[in-house]
């Protein structure tokens, strides 16, 4: 009980710092997701090995090898002057862009064919057909794997604490030199404070889902 | 003799409207479309019957392009077919297409349907988009039902909603790809009654069908397609009463009398 109350700002801040993490990871995630689908339907051969390659290489790599590449390696490749955020913002968006676009490839492959052929029958472009007529489909399909990706990145964003990015799993860092306090309270804290993000991300795809549901 | 009759016809109408020549397609093994010629003269309406595999559906697709095709021309307007592209998709919004199984956008109202084109296409103000859509739909015989989603819609209605849709783009020639299949018997005769009245009215249809007495009272020209090929064109009463082919009389044999 204590440590809640002797260390309520550390565990704000913590909170505060997965939330904007998650937030800002999973919005890349979706632009990056979705781009990655069209470029993986898309007409043009260059796109679509563009699309496959990306999927590939970053759904296969482990997330701290990934972290560690982008943390390391951009640096070293001249980016210099982001902090440990940003670039935690770029890894963790990137490697869930690979999954949220496979989900939303399912969903676009979800919808008959018919529809796309009339939507280029009255002479739409292939991006037209894509974001008037195909994806708002596809959607309702999508929906449910994205919300379990997010929830799944919103636990993902653990692995930042390793690379200097103050969130949850970094006040369990330092509270455990804080000697005194049962390490199990800490632990139980940190969990309810991931589930508090967790049932909120359920909670928002639920709502979206019977939004979706009675579009149409 | 019918052959020579219907070409004097097709260049008395000036610059024909979809020139065909030479069109190959496969499908792996399958030779769906052999050395297909065809030319459709500005406000005929030609019906392309046939058995089922005969390639009649390939080739109605082959026109505006949603079946690409291995060799051969095809020119619509005097404009060869371009890549696909934004081109492309300019000259598809000439071309109206009506499929077998009516292929409206479930997730938008009739209305929407029909609307959807003109705006995003064509560019038009949505207010003067609506006012079209709604002449068009009562042209039809569904404007009571502008607000409703497809799915709420009997076949029949569907299919004139369909009709509309590809209206609504003033194309110049419509494809009609077995739009009366899907149907239920009493719904078949709304739709044919539609395309009637569009076939009067002067617009060039090609239709592939299987209801031989649409073919009979509104076609101007019967094309009867087997095994991926041409094997008879004339008018339909000359088609109908008097086949010259061995094929096509043993395909009438089999569908007018049961």
């Amino acid at each position: 009980m204590n440590v809640l109350s002797d260390h309520f700002a550390e565990f704000r801040e913590g909170f505060l710092g997965t939330v904007e993490l998650t937030g800002l990871s999973g919005l890349l995630a979706l632009v990056l997701g979705i781009l990655m689908a069209a470029f993986r339907v898309s007409p043009v051969p260059a796109l679509r090995i563009f699309g496959t390659a990306w999927v590939t290489l970053l759904r296969n790599t482990p997330l701290v090898l990934l972290f560690l590449a982008v943390t390391l390696g951009l640096p070293a490749l001249g980016l210099k002057g982001w902090d440990s955020f940003w670039l935690a913002v770029l890894t963790l968006g990137c490697y869930t862009s690979a999954f949220i676009c496979e989900a939303v490839r399912s969903g676009i492959n979800s919808v008959p064919v018919g529809q796309a052929e009339a939507a280029r029958s009255i002479g739409m472009t292939f991006s037209q057909t894509l974001g008037q007529v195909v994806l708002p489909q596809a959607t309702r399909i999508a929906v449910p794997p994205i919300g379990s990706l997010m929830i799944a990145l919103a636990k993902n964003t653990a692995i930042a604490s390793g690379f200097n990015v103050t969130q949850l799993g970094s006040v369990q860092k330092s509270l455990n030199a804080d000697t005194g306090y049962n390490i199990y309270v800490i632990f139980l804290w940190i969990a309810v404070c991931y589930i508090i993000i967790t049932l909120a991300i359920s909670g928002l795809f639920r709502l979206l889902e019977n939004r979706l549901a009675v579009a149409r | 003799m019918s052959e020579e009759s219907v070409a004097e016809e097709a260049t008395a109408a000036a610059v024909p409207l979809v020139v065909l020549k030479g069109v190959n397609k496969h499908f792996g093994a399958l030779h769906v479309l052999q050395d297909i010629d065809l030319t459709i003269a500005r406000g005929e309406v030609v019906v392309v019957i046939g058995p089922s595999g005969s390639g009649k559906s390939t080739l109605c697709r082959t026109i505006n392009r949603l079946e690409t095709t291995d060799a051969g021309s095809i020119t619509i307007d005097g404009r060869p077919l371009p890549q696909e592209g934004k081109e492309l998709a300019r000259l598809r919004a000439d071309v109206g297409m009506v499929f077998q199984s009516f292929n409206l956008f479930a997730h938008k109202t009739v209305l929407e349907n029909v609307t959807l084109g003109q705006i995003k296409v064509r560019r038009t103000d949505r207010r003067e988009a609506e006012q079209k859509a709604r002449g068009l739909l009562d042209r039809v015989g569904v404007g009571a039902q502008a607000d409703k989603y497809p799915a709420q819609l009997s076949g029949g209605q569907q299919q004139r909603v369909a009709i509309a849709r590809a209206l609504a783009m003033d194309p110049k020639v419509m494809l009609f790809d077995e739009p009366t299949s899907a149907l239920d018997p009493e719904m078949i005769n709304e739709v044919l009654e539609v395309m009637q009245q569009l076939a009067r009215d002067g617009m060039t249809m090609v239709v592939v069908t299987h209801e031989m007495g649409f073919a009979r009272s509104a076609a101007n020209r019967v094309v009867f397609m087997a095994d991926g090929r041409i094997v008879e064109e004339a008018r339909p009463d000359q088609f109908f009463s008097n086949p010259r082919s061995d094929r096509a009389k043993d395909f009438l044999s089999k569908i007018l009398h049961h």
